[in-house]
């Protein structure tokens, strides 16, 4: 194969590790924003006070240091997690306490005369929520959570300092074998910047999709 | 249930001695007021006088310091525990504020729903219709309201004159005993009042629905209700026809407030 191809196998086989730990830790920032994200909103405290201590807590440390955590510590009491799984669980947890304030700003930024309307309507406080204001917050919320997304994605890179055969980790080796930097570090950039790409557009859709008859905002 | 009795004998809205206060200010002080059933009421007052307060308090927005209210024989915010009024409980007061139904000052339809959505949604939910009972329904009201064309538009498309009527139709769509009317005209254009309170007139003349409504207009009152109340510091200062209330007030409060929201250019 012709330079720099002939790098491609090895990269695409790291960019392959990258893209399941983005889309495993994905999965889990959505599930982590929506319902720690709704807690967080809640009226009751017994829900709202264990929402704001995840967030404040996994907020407030390294997604770098919480990986260690996960990977090196965790063995240590007895809890040894394959390395794609701490990477999966340090950066979700992580992001899901962005994804969770996050939610909580959508909630909020529906304005009450939405809740007072279902009030008014005799809906319960679930049906509100489901039917009123989840919609409309998740309207707000699918620009921001776009970015954090991308956020997430280029963080995927630290799972190299565990060991996951990433991208990055597949260019370090190359960079070893073949000393042909730049060819690996353009290539690999421009795998995540195509990365890049597709979530913006998976979410420029979804808004799309989800905002038919919005138009000029949700009011 | 024995709503046609009861309906009969008392009055279909009581409310005693209702106080509310936001912080130190008191908004509401000791209030009573009984309407009766086909009452069209106008409420009239400076802004502050608690007006809009009553109307939150009926539809359960907001919460009463002491006090009751009494919808078609049942209490609002208490139920009867062994002959003693207690706080109710969340079921009892959603039974009875399904007897109530308002429409807000900037109608508040839900913009992620087409128009026939925002009407049928609550039946559904709520009252258990079916979607084809449910949308039946709301095509009907539509109709009414003069908008059957407009089923499949969305909120942000119509004006101010026919969100209002999508709000009353949402509203009307539940089926309520009483409907509130916050400040009917204020969030409209100018020039589409006369049209709402035009339409707003028919609309009490053709159903016999008990109507509470908060207006700026008194012209407005004048026409559409057949009793006027005037609030001033929560409390009623006077409570007539409107014949009495805007030309022979007997409450030197009431003058003076009809003096100055009348003769503006006097001023």
């Amino acid at each position: 194969m012709p330079q720099p191809l002939d790098l491609m196998p090895t990269l695409l086989q790291g960019l392959w590790v990258t893209v399941q730990v983005y889309l495993g830790a994905a999965v889990f920032v959505l599930v982590c924003g929506v319902v720690v994200g709704s807690m967080r909103s809640s009226r009751h405290r017994w829900l709202r006070w264990p929402a704001k201590g995840y967030i404040l807590g996994f907020r407030g440390v390294p997604a770098l240091v919480l990986l260690f955590w996960f990977y090196y510590v965790m063995p240590a009491i007895g809890l040894r997690l394959p390395a794609l799984a701490a990477g999966i669980l340090a950066l979700g947890l992580n992001f899901g306490a962005y994804a969770a304030e996050l939610v909580r700003g959508a909630i909020a930024a529906v304005p009450s005369g939405q809740t007072e309307a279902a009030i008014a309507l005799n809906m319960t406080p679930m049906q509100r929520m489901i039917r009123v204001i989840g919609p409309q917050a998740t309207l707000r919320a699918l620009p921001p959570m776009g970015s954090l997304n991308i956020e997430l994605m280029k963080n995927t890179a630290l799972v190299f300092f565990i060991g996951l055969h990433d991208l990055t980790f597949q260019g370090r080796i190359l960079q070893n074998d073949t000393q042909r930097t730049v060819q690996i570090f353009t290539l690999a950039l421009a795998m995540y910047f195509v990365l890049a790409l597709c979530i913006m557009a998976a979410s420029r859709g979804l808004e799309r999709v989800m905002g038919r008859g919005m138009q000029g905002g949700a009011r | 249930m024995n709503t046609n009795d009861s309906a009969t004998q008392q009055p279909l809205v009581q409310i005693r001695n209702l106080q509310k206060r936001f912080g130190d200010v008191v908004v509401l002080d000791g209030l009573n007021l009984d309407i009766e059933i086909g009452n069209h009421v106008a409420i009239i007052g400076r802004s502050g006088s608690g007006k809009s307060t009553l109307l939150r308090l009926l539809m359960t927005l907001e919460k009463p310091e002491a006090g009751t209210i009494c919808i078609d024989g049942e209490y609002l915010w208490h139920q009867q525990q062994n002959g003693q009024l207690v706080p109710a409980s969340l079921a009892h007061t959603r039974r009875v504020r399904g007897k109530v139904g308002m429409v807000f000052q900037h109608f508040n339809l839900f913009p992620h729903m087409r128009v026939l959505r925002n009407v049928a949604e609550a039946p559904r939910l709520v009252l258990g219709l079916s979607r084809r009972e449910a949308e039946a329904r709301a095509r009907e009201l539509l109709d009414r309201v003069g908008l059957s064309d407009k089923a499949d538009a969305w909120p942000q498309e119509l004006s101010g004159g026919q969100k209002q009527r999508v709000a009353i139709a949402r509203a009307m769509a539940m089926q309520p005993q009483i409907m509130l009317f916050d400040e009917v005209t204020s969030a409209l254009d100018p020039e589409l009042v006369g049209e709402a309170l035009q339409f707003l007139r028919e609309l009490a003349d053709e159903v016999s629905m008990t109507m509470l409504l908060v207006t700026h207009q008194m012209h407005f009152a004048e026409q559409i209700a057949d009793r006027v109340i005037f609030i001033d510091s929560g409390k009623i200062v006077e409570d007539d026809e409107p014949a009495v209330i805007f030309h022979h007030p007997r409450q030197q409060g009431t003058r003076e407030f009809l003096n100055a929201v009348l003769s503006p250019a006097d001023d």
